[in-house]
């Protein structure tokens, strides 16, 4: 298969097939040059992400307790839920490809519409996590509310996650708990050691027990908002490119000589599968 | 899984690598396996275990996307040398991140960070 017009490739001057540029000998060096250049994009692609990737070992390794009580805010089934709808986009997407270099139109633009499809659905269950957090204050910085004051807070360990509900119902002691540590870090001697001048507090030790919230959640929360932010970000343009491939292929621009904008359209929508694959688990499930 | 088919002998021949319909499916099939157990891992206690099968996990499916959905396996190494070698600095610059953070974490505080509006 994929005879691609050997007459248009060497030496033969005048002549070459439709969508081999003037700069590449044959459509194979052209294919070639693109996917390397895409790939080298995948590349920066991965770095970027890293930072964030970074930040989250880093504050993960210093505050393990932040994230081990923050996790269980998020919601598992939605996340597992939207983890099988990218998949199921990678993997239309990998069958798009398949169909383009098979020259099968009609079954390209099918896997096309279906790809676009699943990344509206993981785009509109991700909006639907977005809106939970933001109605019950688990956001970053100073807009995180915290969990132990108020009826809210009750309110939305209860319907973000039954695991901490035990604890969400004792109101009263975790106010207790809150006020205790609030006099204890303000009575803190500011001469004491460490790089700011504060010691160890002690009312943290009551903190300790697994399901009391900890301090500084909102850490948790500007990590999972910048990365997940990222990403669906990568998920939009995804499907502005994926939408543009659709065009493209009903208008029968590709087939078994060219197909390129098909395959590595193809490379960047693995790739954004392929962050949220590591996005999931560190996230939603590590305890 | 390999694939020693009919469209793997002309990979020089034409442009790029056309992927057998089975191979697609059976990787599709083993994301969808893998994420139901990483799941499911989350409900049985290991401790620091819990840690290295998610990641493992993630590990397995990532090298599945990337070898058969995006053809790595069957492209120019050189594409893999790209792709591998942003891995290797990804890694560098967590380790070493890491290490430095753990270097100073003395001076840090322990437990619990204290809140930050205390200050």
């Amino acid at each position: 298969m994929s005879e691609t017009s050997p007459s248009g490739g060497h030496g033969d001057h005048g002549e070459h097939p439709p969508h081999l540029a003037h700069h590449f000998d044959t459509p194979e060096q052209q294919f070639a040059s693109g996917k390397l250049g895409m790939w080298i994009f995948l590349a920066t692609e991965i770095l970027f992400f890293g930072g964030l990737f970074v930040a989250y070992s880093v504050y993960r390794s210093n505050h393990p307790e932040i994230f081990d009580y923050a996790h269980e805010l998020l919601d598992k089934r939605l996340g597992g839920i939207n983890t099988v709808v990218l998949i199921g986009s990678s993997f239309t997407m990998a069958l798009a490809v398949r169909f383009a270099q098979l020259g099968q139109q009609k079954k390209l633009v099918w896997a096309l519409v279906i790809t676009l499809v699943a990344a509206g659905g993981f785009l509109g269950i991700k909006a639907i996590e977005y809106e939970h957090k933001w109605k019950h204050g688990l956001l970053w910085g100073e807009h995180y509310k915290s969990h132990g004051e108020g009826e809210h807070g009750e309110d939305a360990v209860h319907s973000e996650a039954e695991t901490v509900s035990e604890t969400g119902t004792e109101t009263g002691t975790e106010i207790e708990t809150e006020i205790e540590s609030e006099t204890e870090i303000s009575s803190i001697d500011l001469s004491a050691p460490g790089p700011s001048g504060l010691a160890k507090p002690d009312a943290h030790d009551a903190h300790t027990d697994t399901h009391d919230e900890p301090d500084n959640v909102h850490i948790f929360f500007g990590i999972y908002f910048s990365m997940t932010g990222l990403h669906g970000l990568h998920v939009i343009i995804g499907m502005g490119l994926i939408l543009w491939l659709i065009i493209r292929a009903r208008r029968g621009d590709f087939g078994r000589g060219y197909f390129t904008p098909v395959d590595l359209v193809g490379l960047y929508w693995h790739l954004v599968d392929l962050i949220w694959i590591f996005l999931f688990p560190l996230l939603y499930l590590i305890k | 899984m390999s694939t020693a088919n009919e469209s793997s002998h002309d990979e020089h021949g034409g442009v790029g690598h056309v992927m057998p319909m089975k191979v697609l499916v059976g990787v599709f099939a083993s994301l969808l396996v893998l994420t139901v157990v990483t799941v499911a891992v989350t409900y049985v206690d290991l401790g620091s275990l819990n840690l290295l099968v998610a990641m493992g996990v993630a590990a397995v499916k990532g090298t599945l996307v990337v070898l058969y959905f995006m053809h790595l396996r069957y492209d120019r190494p050189f594409n893999a040398v790209v792709f591998v070698s942003a891995l290797l600095f990804l890694t560098l610059f967590i380790t070493f991140t890491l290490l430095d953070t753990k270097q100073s974490l003395p001076d840090v505080y322990e437990g619990p960070a204290p809140a930050l509006n205390d200050r």
